[in-house]
């Protein structure tokens, strides 16, 4: 390939113009990641019922809004649909005895039939902007960004509010010590249903403002959603840490999980920038994800490993033979 | 205040790893009883005593704490009248949150947890206070992360939870052998100064004899699933490491020869 003329196809005014439509998106797949960092970093489980419930949240939001219904009450129904299909997962998991993970995979599984029928069994369902009043859309990209980064704003809001309270204090401390937790008198079961139910239905919501944003409800719009939310979360962790390296309060770290979202879109654009083939983004979205997963524990490495140890001993005992020679 | 009427567990029964346990235990505690438990491995203890708080159900018998009957409760129902210390640190404590987010759990114990908050600003004076009588300097760290803190103090700090709230029965679980001798030494003289002081009804499993006569006020010995000992008060006091091994000979049937180790002379 001539590496010259493929740069030659490159504007930078180009890149620059598609960014604010990243940012957007990013803010979205952020909301949704904050739904996986309480699954996933609070309670410890991981959930793979969001990339069902995804897609559950924008049918839901398009078919109310087709049917004539406002935007925000099509929201809020959205969120309930998450919240029962994240309720669906955590009693498989509590009531049952399935493993979490399990759980979250049969849940998903049943959901691609239920959003088929939400859509009135098509697999793409349109709502135009022109016609119906949608809270934020792709045609005008600032107004998607103000409306994204309040209701970022709210949910960080509420999150640290609730997970202040005696309640959500009982969900962390499931998730940080289950056995602790239940001679404290906390009820696990509980508590992990109600996380599970509480970010599969932020995953909703997301869902619906990103059906929203791209005028369509597609039936695979949630595929790969726990990569995404993962990705976010991860960056955003990394990147937390970066800027404060003598910890950070709960706040700050959920507002980098969302900064976490956007980074990841500005990286996406950057490789459709480059002019790469869509088709391979989801596999530069798990060496990504693969990539910033294994940060910590290679920094880690760096500092101490078997290999530096087995080093050091060779050049120390080397030294002491040298000193017995002379 | 504590009574077992014929308490029995069999684990993997009908396969070939069956293990009976825990067979037909009576035990009765008067309140402020405070009860040492030795036995060398496999007695029994730490069973009996996660019968008690409610790990697995029981196969048979009756558990009734405080006149109620709390043998089908779960294990968080029973927290209500339960304070419990592991043997691991690890185990008490929530690593991932702080000091003062772990006491404060510990203080809503049996309570309904809504949407007030989790700390309020009352407690942390409060807990500032609590914290002193370790003596280890943690009311100056109240907003440090528990996963920061070493197995004695998360220890103490497991001690101090365990015993918020009044409750009618503390579980000690071989709390101190994980430790270092000085600190474990420290937790143990801690445990005294705080059942003593709030008046709590005790038990506290024990690998080592001379703590087991040293501490409480009653002593049970058990042996295959059985209570094989149970003295107290005057008795109790004038029992030595000898005595203790010949009426283990004696009641076991066995000597003590290759337990010893297990109960730990010193």
């Amino acid at each position: 390939m001539n590496l010259s003329l493929m740069a030659a196809g490159l504007s930078f005014p180009n890149l620059i113009g598609r960014l604010p439509g990243g940012v957007a998106q990013g803010i979205i797949w952020g909301i949704m990641a904050l739904g996986v960092y309480i699954t996933f970093r609070l309670l410890d489980v991981a959930d793979l019922t969001v990339d069902g419930s995804f897609t559950t949240g924008g049918a839901v939001t398009v078919m109310l809004i087709l049917a004539g219904k406002p935007a925000w009450l099509a929201l809020l129904i959205a969120l309930i649909a998450g919240l029962l299909a994240g309720l669906i997962t955590g009693l498989l998991h509590t009531k049952l005895g399935i493993p979490a993970i399990l759980s979250g995979i049969l849940t998903q599984f049943a959901l691609y039939s239920i959003n088929l029928r939400i859509m009135g069994m098509s697999a793409n369902k349109p709502v135009n902007p022109d016609r119906y009043n949608l809270l934020l859309t792709a045609r005008t990209v600032p107004m998607a960004i103000l409306v994204g980064a309040i209701f970022a704003i709210a949910i960080i809001a509420v999150l640290y509010w609730y997970f202040g309270t005696e309640q959500g204090s009982a969900i962390r401390s499931t998730g940080s010590n289950p056995n602790m937790s239940r001679a404290q008198g906390i009820n696990i079961n509980n508590m992990k249903v109600l996380g599970l139910s509480l970010s599969n239905g932020l995953v909703a919501l997301s869902g619906g403002l990103m059906s929203q944003y791209q005028g369509f409800a597609d039936i695979n719009m949630g595929r790969g959603a726990i990569v995404i939310g993962l990705a976010a979360v991860i960056i955003g962790e990394v990147l937390c840490d970066a800027f404060f390296r003598k910890g950070s309060s709960f706040y700050t770290r959920l507002t980098f999980v969302v900064l976490g979202g956007i980074a990841y879109y500005i990286v996406m654009v950057i490789i459709l920038w480059l002019k790469l083939d869509s088709n391979d983004l989801k596999l530069f979205t798990a060496v990504l994800v693969a990539i910033f997963l294994a940060v910590p524990y290679l920094q880690a490495q760096r500092r101490s490993s078997y290999l530096l140890a087995g080093r050091r001993s060779a050049a120390f005992l080397k030294g002491k033979e040298g000193k017995k020679d002379a | 205040m504590l009574k077992l009427h014929q308490v029995s567990k069999t684990f993997n029964p009908g396969t070939i790893n069956e293990k009976k346990a825990l067979k037909n235990i009576d035990l009765h505690l008067e309140p402020g009883d405070y009860v040492t438990v030795i036995g060398g491995n496999g007695a029994g203890k730490s069973t009996m005593l996660n019968a008690v708080a409610g790990v697995w159900p029981v196969d048979s018998g009756a558990i009734l704490i405080d006149g109620v009957n709390v043998t089908g409760m779960q294990e968080h129902q029973r927290a209500q009248f339960i304070g419990r210390v592991f043997q691991d640190p690890m185990t008490g404590t929530a690593p991932n949150m702080q000091i003062i987010e772990n006491l404060a759990l510990a203080a809503r114990r049996g309570k309904k947890r809504g949407l007030s908050w989790g700390v309020t600003k009352a407690e942390k004076e409060e807990y500032a206070e609590k914290l002193k009588i370790l003596g280890l300097g943690l009311e100056d760290r109240l907003t440090a992360k528990v996963g920061l803190l070493s197995g004695g103090q998360r220890q103490a700090l497991t001690l101090l939870m365990a015993s918020m709230q009044h409750p009618k029965l503390l579980l000690l679980d071989e709390h101190t052998a994980a430790l270092d001798p000085t600190t474990a030494a420290k937790v143990l003289e801690l445990s005294d100064k705080i059942i003593s002081r709030d008046k709590l009804t005790a038990l506290m499993i024990t690998h080592n004899m001379k703590d087991a006569i040293r501490h409480g006020n009653r002593l049970i010995m058990m042996n295959e699933g059985e209570i094989i000992l149970d003295v107290k008060g005057e008795e109790k006091q004038h029992l030595t490491k000898h005595d203790l091994m010949d009426k283990f000979a004696e009641l076991a049937g066995t000597t003590l020869d290759s337990d010893e180790i297990l109960l730990s002379k010193n």
